[in-house]
């Protein structure tokens, strides 16, 4: 929503030097009767999709083999796009060293929900469009630097990263693998919240996982999680905010309540900057913003201070 | 005068009928008596009333469950329990009226109360702030329990919430947190915890209180991920399908119930809590205690094995035999 209104002004920036001079605006001169002519060709429509790829940002073009080999953070103004769960597993742990957990475990319409359409035809159609991901989260053990740790990554691009019983229970037997072989554990959140399509079932996985991660405390292993754009509701209002650390990739949009319910509600006008990253640093709520590209090496060091003179338990 | 929501209509017209019969003013003084008139009418009602209250859909209930007469928190501190002790705020920020809490006995136990409170007028609504809690009344709420723990009592939490407040400082002082700790913590306490949802059970807002080692529920309240609103809003783009996102929500107790999401369902009066507080506050009180007797006879890492297991248990999902 922050970004619509950044979008917009970058439009309006580009619109501004057309190829041409343009007629005094004055209302006497009729020779360009309609702006946006000049700003389709400035446009470049005619280049094939999936190969360049507009910024929201900074509205600038990014080859996107590059976008892609910068762990989709734009080279230019750094803006975050949202990275897949495999791409950033892979950004994260060292080569070769992670083996997933439950790979194969699937969702299904316990409810029968029929909306405007079936869960069981919308599960289909993502499991179609996305052979590499069966639900919403990837879950494994891997190395990350020197460290053995239980790693979990959500996917905004499934169902919109929305918890229900299979993400809910692939992150509690990472939970409970975590506890039971004395391993720290790395949570990173990308979700709308609880699943709809499976009624009470998914808010109970609200329960279901922080009751795990009390068991994982208790052992004194750490846990951190880190809140990627955008963590929200039923997620946030579980694992996500109790990390012994607590990290936030730059401007991602953080909160419990969704941006426009609170507006209903409050009837009031929100601060800019109102659910992000900074606004929670700024309020004292996350332990540090940082960014994708220096994550890995971030974590090492947590995770170097947090091991270093553990006293199991 | 009982309140009538839209789909009581047909039993309020009759009710009319026999009000007025009862009332009118020549009766006594012509010696004419309706008697027969009368038996016919109140018979009516009552097989009208068993009709449509054994046949009501998923929307009814949620009316019903926010019906503006329906015993709240406080109500049932006055009658289900006794001596009700309040203690406030959550030592951090202030004392959230949404959320009410303290001692109180029920029966020969004594235990600690929490209940999200809803106001009963526009006044009372906006001191109670419609019964949605702000993070201090979460954190009041684990105030509470931790001071139970040490001091072995049972918890015991009644649910009557929309959900918990989405304001800008809630989310500030960070709603979410308050409910995820309370979600882990409930799972570390040794002493038994029982929660009844009485009224409204609004996602994370009601689990933020939610988390027992029994998950009782009044036969007209609900319990769900969204509100129905919430849910048609998103799903058929227009708040008016409500009726039909409660209907696949499976959010009843009759529902929940058969998913196994909650252990017991308290039968209510025939049409609904408010119209007979005394009648639901015992029958609330006995099965409370049958529970509390229940799970005292178990130890304290017995009781945090089995709440666990039951978490544990709940979920869908299917798993292909992995080849390799």
């Amino acid at each position: 929503m922050a970004t619509r209104g950044i979008r917009r002004k970058q439009i309006d920036v580009e619109q501004v030097p057309p190829a041409v001079t343009p007629p005094t605006r004055d209302g006497a001169s009729n020779s360009f009767p309609s702006r946006p002519k000049l700003t389709s060709k400035t446009k470049k429509r005619d280049i094939p999709e999936g190969l360049w790829i507009k910024c929201p940002r900074c509205s600038g073009l990014i080859y996107d083999k590059e976008l892609d080999d910068n762990l989709k953070v734009c080279p230019n103004c750094t803006h975050h796009f949202k990275l897949g769960a495999r791409e950033r597993i892979h950004s994260m742990v060292e080569t070769c060293s992670f083996e997933e957990i439950d790979p194969l475990m699937e969702s299904v319409d316990i409810l029968k929900f029929t909306g405007s359409s079936s869960y069981e035809s919308k599960l289909l159609s993502y499991r179609k469009k996305m052979p590499m991901l069966k639900d919403a989260v990837v879950t494994g053990v891997g190395l990350i630097g020197t460290h053995r740790v239980a790693l979990g990554v959500m996917d905004f691009s499934f169902l919109g990263g929305s918890m229900g019983s299979v993400v809910g229970e692939k992150l509690t037997r990472l939970i409970e693998t975590a506890t039971d072989r004395g391993l720290p554990l790395v949570i990173v959140s990308s979700s709308g919240g609880a699943r709809m399509y499976e009624g009470m079932f998914s808010l109970m996985q609200m329960a279901k996982t922080c009751g795990a991660l009390a068991y994982h405390a208790r052992r004194n292993l750490p846990y951190i999680s880190v809140l990627t754009d955008p963590t929200t509701a039923g997620v946030m209002a579980s694992f996500a905010s109790v990390g012994d650390l607590i990290l936030a990739e730059p401007c991602a949009m953080i909160g419990f309540a969704g941006r426009r319910v609170v507006e209903a509600t409050t009837q009031s006008e929100l601060p800019p900057d109102f659910q992000t990253a900074e606004f929670l640093k700024q309020r004292g709520l996350i332990d540090a913003i940082v960014p994708r590209l220096e994550m890995k090496q971030r974590l090492i060091s947590y995770l170097h201070y947090l091991m270093a003179n553990r006293v199991a338990s | 005068m009982r309140h009538y929501l839209d789909f009581e209509k047909p039993i309020a017209e009759l009710q009319r009928k026999l009000d007025a019969f009862k009332a009118h003013p020549e009766a006594a003084s012509l010696g004419i008596s309706w008697e027969e008139e009368m038996k016919v009418l109140e018979n009516k009602i009552f097989e009208a009333e068993r009709q449509l209250y054994s046949n009501l859909t998923s929307w009814q209930r949620v009316q019903l469950a926010r019906h503006p007469k329906r015993p709240y928190s406080l109500d049932y501190l006055r009658t289900t329990f006794q001596e009700f002790e309040e203690l406030h705020g959550d030592r951090l920020y202030s004392d959230d009226h949404a959320m009410v809490g303290g001692f109180a006995r029920l029966g020969t136990e004594r235990v600690m109360v929490i209940g999200t409170q809803k106001g009963r007028d526009t006044k009372e609504n906006i001191f109670r702030n419609f019964g949605s809690a702000h993070p201090e009344g979460y954190r009041k709420a684990l105030r509470l329990m931790k001071l139970a723990e040490r001091f072995r009592l049972p918890v015991i939490t009644l649910i009557d919430t929309a959900g918990a407040y989405p304001g800008v400082g809630a989310e500030e002082r960070h709603i979410a947190e308050a409910i995820a700790v309370n979600l882990r913590e409930m799972m570390t306490f040794e002493v038994p915890i029982i929660a009844c949802v009485i009224g409204e059970g609004g996602s994370g807002g009601a689990l933020g209180i939610g988390v027992a080692d029994r998950v009782l529920i009044l036969e007209n309240a609900y319990y769900s991920v969204i509100s129905p609103e919430g849910c048609a809003a998103i799903l058929w783009k227009d708040r008016a399908a409500a009726p039909k996102a409660a209907e696949a929500l499976k959010i009843t107790a009759t529902n929940l119930k058969a998913a196994g999401l909650v252990d017991e369902i308290i039968p209510e009066p025939l049409g609904g809590a408010h119209l007979d507080l005394d009648a639901i506050s015992l029958t609330l009180r006995e099965s409370l205690l049958r529970n509390v007797f229940q799970l005292k006879s178990l130890t304290g890492p017995e009781r945090l094995a089995s709440r666990y297991a039951k978490f544990r248990a709940f979920g869908h999902f299917t798993e292909p035999k992995s080849t390799a």
